[in-house]
């Protein structure tokens, strides 16, 4: 899913760079306002894990070959906010170091990845979970569930960048510049090879770590709890 | 270190060490062919692509490789050191900035 340099052109990179500038900023904003000591170091993993897990390639039949990113874990766990700048730092070392992903494509990766993939899996996860227990297997299913949908959206997402370039960028004699291949094509070639194989991963990988995290300190599952009783407290103070 | 990161961080190990298995995948990445593979498929390469994919040389490992190394050894070694530099970087750059950031 890491769109590489070349494949979309500059009014997509460039709008996705005008997109992505000012949520990376709100996103460290947000951080400054909510991060507590104690998820320092689950954010230091956060980016970590996200830059380990997109190297464990998996192939599919079709050979074709890809990878879960992890992020819907981090967007559950830590917040959407802090899956932006977690997962964005990966996806920022893993192109200027490894060249995987392109320079001129980090925003609309970053977008893909770092954006749509935590929002959707955080608020999937939310709406499912409702207010059932913390230790409940109704959150680890919606866990899961975050995971498969969120990525295989990214994918789409991703898919529909890729194949808007051939009505955008063509020679005179319609020889498209960029992503040669159209939306018909990319949509369905991403959608499918993740809802039917690196989404499933990614569910699992999700659920995996909810139910480790569920067993063993759940205090860790309270994004978006613990912060509005704070401030209900303190508006009742 | 409290026990449950110190768990994870454990998890985070031991995923950097079978990290290599992720090389046996050998298939292509829809979307992320070279230019050599595009050729293959359409029989010529879309000129933009061709001059904006060379936008960026100065990856030290580029594909997570040393260049010039085609031995599994050498692709292991490398794969697990892009693991430990991707880890170190990523996990400080947060670290550093998430401890002056974070409230209690």
């Amino acid at each position: 899913m890491h769109i590489p340099d070349g494949y979309i052109g500059p009014y997509t990179y460039i709008a996705m760079w005008i997109i992505m500038i000012p949520i990376w900023l709100y996103a460290g904003q947000r951080l400054s306002k909510e991060l507590r000591t104690r998820q320092v170091p689950l954010l230091a993993l956060a980016a970590a894990f996200s830059f380990v897990i997109m190297m464990f390639n998996v192939p599919i039949p079709g050979g074709s070959c890809g990878h879960a990113v992890g992020g819907a874990i981090i967007g559950i766990v830590l917040g959407p906010w802090a899956g932006v700048i977690s997962i964005s730092v990966a996806l920022i070392l893993q192109a200027l170091i490894f060249g995987d992903g392109g320079v001129t494509t980090i925003a609309a990766n970053c977008f893909n990845m770092a954006v749509v993939m935590p929002f959707t899996a955080y608020y999937i996860y939310k709406a499912i979970s409702g207010n059932s227990e913390i230790g409940s297997s109704k959150r680890v299913a919606a866990s899961a569930i975050a995971g498969y949908v969120s990525l295989t959206l990214a994918a789409g997402v991703t898919g529909f960048m890729l194949g808007i370039q051939p009505l955008l960028y063509h020679d005179a004699n319609g020889v498209p510049l960029y992503m040669p291949y159209s939306l018909g094509v990319t949509v369905p070639a991403m959608v499918l090879e993740h809802a039917f194989g690196f989404s499933i991963i990614e569910a699992i990988v999700t659920a995996l770590i909810f139910v480790y995290i569920q067993k063993t300190d759940p205090t860790l599952l309270m994004y978006g709890r613990s912060a509005s009783k704070k401030s209900a407290k303190g508006a009742a103070a | 270190m409290e026990k449950s990161i110190k768990n994870m961080v454990i998890g985070l190990l031991i995923l950097m060490v079978l990290v290599p298995l992720g090389l046996i995948a050998t298939g292509e990445t829809y979307g992320e062919w070279g230019n050599e593979e595009i050729q293959e498929k359409l029989g010529y390469v879309p000129t933009g692509l061709e001059d904006l994919s060379s936008f960026w040389q100065n990856a030290p490992l580029p594909d997570y490789a040393f260049g010039g190394d085609e031995s599994t050894q050498g692709a292991v070694i490398a794969y697990i050191l892009s693991a430990v530099i991707g880890v170190v970087l990523g996990g400080g750059i947060l670290y550093f900035f998430g401890k002056r950031i974070a409230k209690n």
